[in-house]
């Protein structure tokens, strides 16, 4: 097949794929989509089977990391780890909603980075939507940090966020090393949100409240604070022992399942479901996809508009390109799309893709522009967000955040 | 009369002390709350953005849409308590200063507190919110200080005399 054909048709399966992503139709799932579209490409020719099988493997380690990450995210929610947080913001708070969004912050952040922006979008956003309410405060700030730090705290550890999964092997670095060369760009960006934040929402934040009873300390659960403690100390330990993280993720899977498979809390529907199996053939047939667009062009024009070294100014432009293609494409096929060009450079070029395809998602906040393009085009039920204020809250983060975390970047690999 | 208190969350039992102080003892009192649903669709298009991860199946019942409207209620509640007089509730969903002035037509006064700087005379003790609702009010507005109404010296002082005008 002619590479040019090929690539034009690689594209419109992997536009169509998208589309049907975000729109979720009724009678199609988009895993069935980026199956039958990534079966398609191999039957005419557009990827050779080889380079299939090989895409399919190269991505296997990583949905079957995703798979343990997601069941450690449910066996917390339901220790009872996500309501307990609540409790806590709520005590922490003692009544101000400044302290509370402080409390927040912090609670989300470190929630995005060891659990994945998943668990705090699914899990954590809706405690503290009712923690907001219990205390007769405006949610509105509250749930906007939220959403604005599912994107920038999900920079520090490799199980933050699937984009950096998906590049984690290709970078070369070991858990510890991608962990300490994102901590400095994650502290700016989440600083920056709050300097933000507390500016944008001060109204909200600073209304006279009457006192009211201070809530009991929380019960922590123990048990899944110690499964998450030894998880992460096994990330961090992996390259020393020499024993992928992989299998400590899928340890503190088992560890945190099989005690309520036993006792019956938690149901095999329950723990299928949570493990989202229809997302993981999604990623599958999307790597596929991906890897039919590369081979036939894809790659060269990548090349071409990409810098490959690993001076301040190539690190800004990776970042600031990286934030656009997520916009237009969505930060997953970005990420497949920009990390192989990029990992032949190095993993300074890698980290600043990173940068640019988690935090550059704040800009809207349906993930990407192409997105709310798409779901205001088939008028989807939105529309009663004020549009207009949470761009603007995105303007304000996005490119200073972008700024911040790239320079801290560029230093941590120069010290 | 027709006396409408319209409450928000951080202020509303100043708010409510003070309209009680002020309103005529024969006035049909309606307390009203407006939940500002934004937070819950933006809760519902951050879960979207995952792109097909965690979506919860069709027809769920919306869970935060739960917690608020029993959030609301409650509230509406304490209020009424507080009151200590008999008064019709009102809750509302939607756009906060729209649902307030459509609440207010059929009103003779509509009560509400101050929702901007509260330690400063000035434009910027009105968030945009209170700001549309009494420019648009289609009844009389009585606006109060939901704290210690601020003195006069927290105007910033005037321009000198000889400055030029810009």
């Amino acid at each position: 097949m002619a590479d040019d054909l090929a690539l034009v048709l690689a594209l419109v399966v992997l536009a169509v794929t998208l589309g049907v992503a975000v729109a979720r139709p009724p009678f199609v799932s988009e895993a069935v989509a980026a199956l039958v579209g990534a079966v398609l490409l191999v039957v005419v020719g557009a990827v050779s089977f080889s380079q299939a099988v090989h895409a399919v493997r190269g991505l296997g380690s990583t949905v079957g990391f995703l798979a343990a990450m997601l069941l450690i995210a449910e066996g917390c929610r339901r220790e009872g780890l996500f309501d307990a947080m609540g409790a806590l913001m709520a005590r922490g708070a003692g009544g101000s909603p400044q302290r509370l969004l402080a409390f927040v912050f912090v609670i989300a952040a470190v929630i995005t980075a060891v659990l994945s922006l998943d668990a705090n979008v699914v899990l954590l956003t809706p405690v503290v939507f009712a923690t907001a309410a219990r205390m007769r405060t405006s949610a509105k700030p509250q749930v906007y940090a939220c959403a604005h730090l599912a994107n920038s705290a999900s920079l520090l550890l490799p199980v933050s966020n699937l984009t950096n999964l998906l590049a984690f092997h290709a970078s070369g670095l070991s858990f510890l090393h991608f962990g300490a060369l994102m901590a400095l760009p994650t502290l700016a960006a989440v600083g920056v949100e709050w300097v933000v934040f507390t500016r944008f929402f001060a109204v909200d934040l600073r209304r006279p409240r009457r006192a009211g009873k201070r809530p009991a300390r929380p019960e922590l659960p123990r048990f899944a604070l110690v499964v998450l403690a030894l998880t992460l100390a096994g990330f961090a330990a992996s390259s020393l022992v020499g024993v992928a993280p992989v299998w400590f993720a899928a340890a503190g899977a088992a560890a945190i399942t099989l005690p309520a498979l036993v006792r019956g809390t938690a149901t095999p529907v329950r723990l299928t479901r949570a493990v989202e199996p229809g997302f993981l053939v999604f990623v599958l047939g999307l790597g596929v996809i991906v890897a039919a667009a590369s081979a036939n062009g894809l790659d060269s024009a990548v090349r071409a508009v990409l810098p490959t070294g690993g001076s301040l100014p190539d690190l800004l432009a990776i970042a600031a390109i990286s934030a656009i293609l997520a916009n237009l494409v969505n930060n997953l096929p970005a990420t497949l799309m920009l990390v192989p060009v990029a990992a032949a450079a190095g993993p300074g070029p890698v980290l600043a893709t990173l940068i640019g395809v988690n935090i550059g998602p704040n800009l809207t906040y349906v993930g990407s522009l192409a997105t709310l393009l798409w779901r205001r085009i088939l008028r989807a039920e939105d529309s009663d967000v004020e549009l207009g204020e949470f761009l603007r809250l995105g303007a304000l983060t996005v490119p200073a955040s972008l700024l911040a975390a790239t320079v801290l970047l560029w230093v941590g690999l120069h010290v | 009369m027709r006396a409408l208190i319209w409450i928000i969350e951080d202020t509303w039992q100043a708010t409510v002390s003070q309209a009680a102080a002020f309103r005529p003892a024969d006035a049909d009192i309606t307390l009203l709350h407006v939940t500002n649903t934004e937070p819950e669709t933006l809760a519902r298009a951050a879960r979207r953005g995952l792109l097909g991860r965690h979506q919860p199946p069709t027809g769920a019942p919306e869970p935060l849409q739960a917690i608020s409207e029993q959030a609301a209620q409650a509230l509406l509640a304490d209020a009424q308590n507080q009151l200590q007089r008999p008064a019709a509730l009102q809750a509302r969903r939607g756009r906060v200063e729209q649902e307030v002035i459509t609440a207010a037509e059929p009103m003779d006064i509509l009560i509400l507190a101050r929702d901007g700087d509260h330690q400063h005379l000035g434009p910027r003790s009105l968030g945009p919110t209170a700001r549309y609702v009494v420019d648009h009010a289609p009844c009389d507005v009585l606006l109060i200080w939901p704290d210690t109404t601020p003195s006069l010296t927290t105007i910033p002082p005037p321009p000198p005399a000889d400055a030029k005008p810009r």
